[in-house]
């Protein structure tokens, strides 16, 4: 469903992709795995053509989508987790959901704020409350529940367990997997290798801008090597 | 007493309504596109034409032709909003703040003539409105109908716009966006749909503000200058973003005005700028503000290093300067007055550019400083009796003065807010030169600011201004190039880690601040003797955006940049205004148009094309926001 290819990406002068090519099935939970500033965030911000990449091909459902806007990408049917959760702080919970309502899409699960508060019960505790008040894991949940509104059919979480508490991490990952089950494509970026083998099926390993492997979750666990020289700290 | 405080408060209250509207429009214009719309009085004025004329041809008597051509009229400005939204804002949000706002202020030109020329330079007075010509006696004092009715449309506007911006989707999303807006788009919202019916609805604001002023007072030329100064103190005093600040805001600054002119009739406008620096001074983000999330730096491409000129530019700098020197053996004897005055404002673009540059710091009211150094000549001659020399010397220290005040109040904020106040504090001076008529002639000036005798004839006046402009400009650079100049670039690309090292960053820009009026100061003074007077218009809003325009023309990133920007804009002013009585139009025209195409100015648009071939890379993306990066 998503095909990446020769993706090439600046900040500015700074060079940060060098032709990264990756894809991504159906249903599928794929992590992209790597260090700070290996260009996880970049690769998800170029898809959603927020850093409007240079060369390369992202082909999403057959539609060509490098070089549209980010709205456009969005209406595909692409949802974008940023890592900074990007919560409308001055908005309430109802709102933020508003925001990003799209109508009913053909092939991916349709929300409504009552099936999201189904999945976040934490959210429909705190409808009115604004999005400036609420806990860091609380403005995750709404974050994620925010991209749903907008019925995709494959979300890019952003980091998603990145500086939550370890209990919120494993109900995010329940959530992750309960969006699998929903028929939902995920793409995350994470640096955890233990949170990663709980939701993905397959692994990418990007480094320096560039994908260094590509395999399943058990073949990266068996690849020692792998780990030691892209993923250890 | 208590009914005249009584009358005075309906006043201020009555004067609110128009100012609500068009500040609510400018703020949330600000909010969602974070463009500065200079042009947002030209809607106003607009607005109250078409009015004009709208009603004038539905018939003013009826009560549909009045109101319905107030709405019509609201109506159609908020169309040509949406189209200058679509045909030039588009192109530009990514260009940075400074070049915005300069576009806007093509804008402001181009209305101008288009005003002049279809309705022509006489004041047009409107009808009054049907059901309110009467007069109420309340409290002892007979008040007109249509005031009240004024007082009484601000707060239902207030309910109107809250329940808009509460309780509807596109409220939502324009809140959403203020915050925002690149990720409002990245959740499939139409950002371009949204940018531009906010621009619509803002302009239409402003024009509905213009029209219900009809009734009120003649409707003229000068309405979009005077209406956007008071409009930006209203927005910043309010908050940037905040319609209920903008409201409370417009209040106190009706309310001010009302009785300003009952108790301090002769500085009732210094008044309001007063009012604005102070709030500024206790509440740097305005009443019901918010300190800006992120950075209150300039968006748009990181700010590009200072370097200084390559050994070629130095040899093209002194063959110019030797052209300079030449020049009046060559060329005819008028185009010495020309020469002389291209010397001047190039010090004067250049005083800007230091303080813009490498300090970091936009002026949107660099004019004061020129202004106060051309007074400071003027009443040295008039009131102190004093020959050239002296009074060219004394006369910066008044610019110096000035800067040494209003630097105070300015180092303290930064950005959008930082310009905003620059600009008050011009109009305090503008004002105060306006206003003082026994002091300062006024709107007559001062006449008879001659050159001594030995420096009277063109050709040497030309020289000793040529010298002092030179002068002026190598010191400049030699500051830039000091450690000083080092300190205050580190002061501006990294205010915290500057502080860190020891740097007082506060210091460092309030001294920079003062050493920019003081050689606009120089250039002022120059220039009173050049043109034996001097006028209230030298501080007014329009010099302090052509000094914008030489310093962006020519770029900010380059010390020569400014000084090329200087010739040719004021070369392209005196053509224009030899060729056609509707120089402003070309000229707001050739700006917007510049803007569009050279968005770095012309010395960065040339520097970056010759960098371009030295590279064999692809040139990387402009459009990156620093914020995006990580």
């Amino acid at each position: 469903m998503l095909e990446i290819e020769g993706l090439n990406a600046y900040y500015g002068r700074a060079h940060i992709l060098h032709g990264v090519g990756f894809s991504m099935g159906r249903g599928e939970v794929l992590a992209l795995m790597g260090r700070n500033g290996a260009g996880k965030s970049t690769t998800m911000k170029a898809v959603m053509g927020l850093v409007p990449p240079q060369a390369g091909r992202v082909i999403f459902e057959g539609h060509t989508i490098v070089g549209r806007e980010p709205f456009e990408i969005a209406r595909l049917g692409i949802g974008y987790v940023p890592e900074e959760r990007r919560v409308f702080s001055e908005l309430s919970v109802m709102e933020n959901l508003s925001v990003a309502q799209r109508p009913k899409r053909e092939g991916a699960p349709h929300w409504t704020p009552e099936r999201l508060f189904q999945l976040f019960p934490n959210l429909g505790r705190m409808r009115d409350r604004p999005g400036g008040a609420m806990s860091g894991g609380e403005q995750q949940m709404l974050t994620i529940a925010r991209t749903l509104m907008g019925n995709p059919k494959l979300v890019l979480l952003d980091e998603p367990s990145e500086g939550l508490a370890p209990v919120i991490v494993e109900e995010m990952a329940k959530t992750i997997l309960a969006l699998k089950s929903e028929g939902l494509s995920v793409l995350i970026s994470e640096q955890n290798l233990h949170f990663a083998g709980s939701v993905a099926d397959r692994a990418t390993i990007i480094e320096k801008g560039l994908i260094r492997f590509t395999g399943t979750m058990d073949e990266l666990k068996a690849d020692e090597a792998v780990r030691a020289q892209y993923l250890s700290v | 007493m208590i009914d005249l405080i009584f009358a005075q408060t309906l006043n201020g209250l009555a004067s609110a309504s128009s100012l609500f509207l068009v500040a609510c429009g400018l703020s949330i214009i600000f909010g969602v596109t974070r463009i500065v719309n200079f042009a947002h009085g030209s809607f106003y004025m607009l607005g109250a034409y078409l009015a004009f004329t709208l009603v004038t041809r539905f018939g003013p008597a009826d009560v549909f032709g009045f109101w319905g051509g107030v709405l019509v009229a609201a109506l159609i400005v908020a169309a040509l909003g949406a189209i200058v939204e679509i045909v030039i804002l588009r192109r530009i949000y990514q260009a940075p703040e400074l070049f915005q706002l300069l576009a806007t202020f093509g804008l402001v030109l181009m209305v101008q003539d288009i005003a002049l020329g279809i309705w022509g330079p006489e004041d047009k007075l409107g009808p009054r409105a049907p059901g309110f010509k009467s007069f109420v006696v309340l409290m002892g004092s007979r008040f007109p109908t249509y005031e009240l009715f004024l007082i009484v449309v601000g707060p239902i506007m207030l309910g109107l716009l809250w329940f808009l911006f509460q309780k509807t989707r596109w409220g939502t999303l324009v809140r959403a966006a203020t915050q925002d807006r690149e990720m409002v788009g990245a959740l499939g919202v139409n950002q371009r749909l949204l940018f531009t019916s906010v621009f619509a609805f803002g302009a239409g604001l402003a024009a509905l503000g213009g029209a219900l002023q009809l009734p009120r007072e003649a409707v003229n030329l000068h309405m979009d200058l005077s209406m956007i100064s008071e409009a930006f103190v209203v927005v910043v005093v309010g908050g940037l973003g905040s319609v209920t600040g903008a409201y409370l805001a417009a209040v106190l600054i009706g309310i001010i005005h009302a009785f300003g002119i009952l108790v301090f009739p002769k500085i009732t406008l210094v008044l309001v700028f007063l009012v604005m620096a102070v709030v500024l001074v206790i509440k740097p983000y305005g009443l019901m503000g918010e300190r800006p999330v992120g950075s209150a730096h300039a968006h748009g491409p990181v700010e590009p290093l200072l370097l200084p000129a390559s050994f070629n530019i130095k040899l093209i700098g002194l063959a110019a300067l030797a052209v300079l020197l030449l020049a009046p053996f060559v060329v005819a004897d008028h185009w010495l007055l020309t020469l002389t005055e291209l010397s001047i404002f190039a010090l004067f673009a250049a005083s800007l550019h230091f303080m813009m540059g490498p300090g970091g710091m936009a002026s949107f009211g660099h004019a004061a400083y020129f202004g106060l150094g051309a007074y400071g000549a003027a009443l040295a001659v008039k009131w102190l009796g004093m020959p050239m020399l002296p009074a060219l010397a004394f006369a910066p220290f008044l610019a110096g003065i000035a800067g040494f005040v209003f630097g105070w109040f300015c180092v303290r904020l930064s950005g959008v807010y930082l310009a905003m106040l620059t600009l008050a504090f011009a109009q305090i001076a503008w004002a105060t030169a306006f206003q003082w008529v026994d002091v300062t002639g006024g709107d007559n000036g001062i006449l008879g600011i001659w050159p001594a005798p030995w420096a009277s004839s063109k050709l040497v006046y030309y020289y000793l201004a040529l010298a002092i402009c030179v002068a002026a400009i190598l010191a400049l650079r030699v500051v830039i190039f000091a450690p000083f100049g080092y300190a205050l670039r580190a002061g501006r690309d990294s205010p915290l880690r500057a502080e860190a090292i020891g740097l007082p960053v506060m210091r460092i820009q309030w001294i920079a601040f003062i050493i920019a009026a003081f050689a606009a100061g120089i250039a002022g003074a120059l220039f009173a003797f050049f043109k034996g007077s001097v006028f209230p218009t030298y501080m007014a809003i329009p010099r302090s955006v052509d000094g914008l325009l030489m310093v962006l023309l020519g770029g900010v990133q380059t010390v020569s940049g400014p000084i090329v920007g200087a010739f040719a804009f004021m070369g392209l002013q005196e053509q224009l205004v030899k060729a056609t009585m509707y120089w402003r139009f070309v000229l707001g025209a050739s700006i917007v148009l510049l803007v569009i195409l050279f968005p770095r100015g012309l010395v960065g648009t040339a520097l970056a094309f010759a960098e371009r071939r030295r590279e064999a890379e692809p040139a990387p993306p402009v459009t990156a926001a620093p914020e995006l990066a990580r």
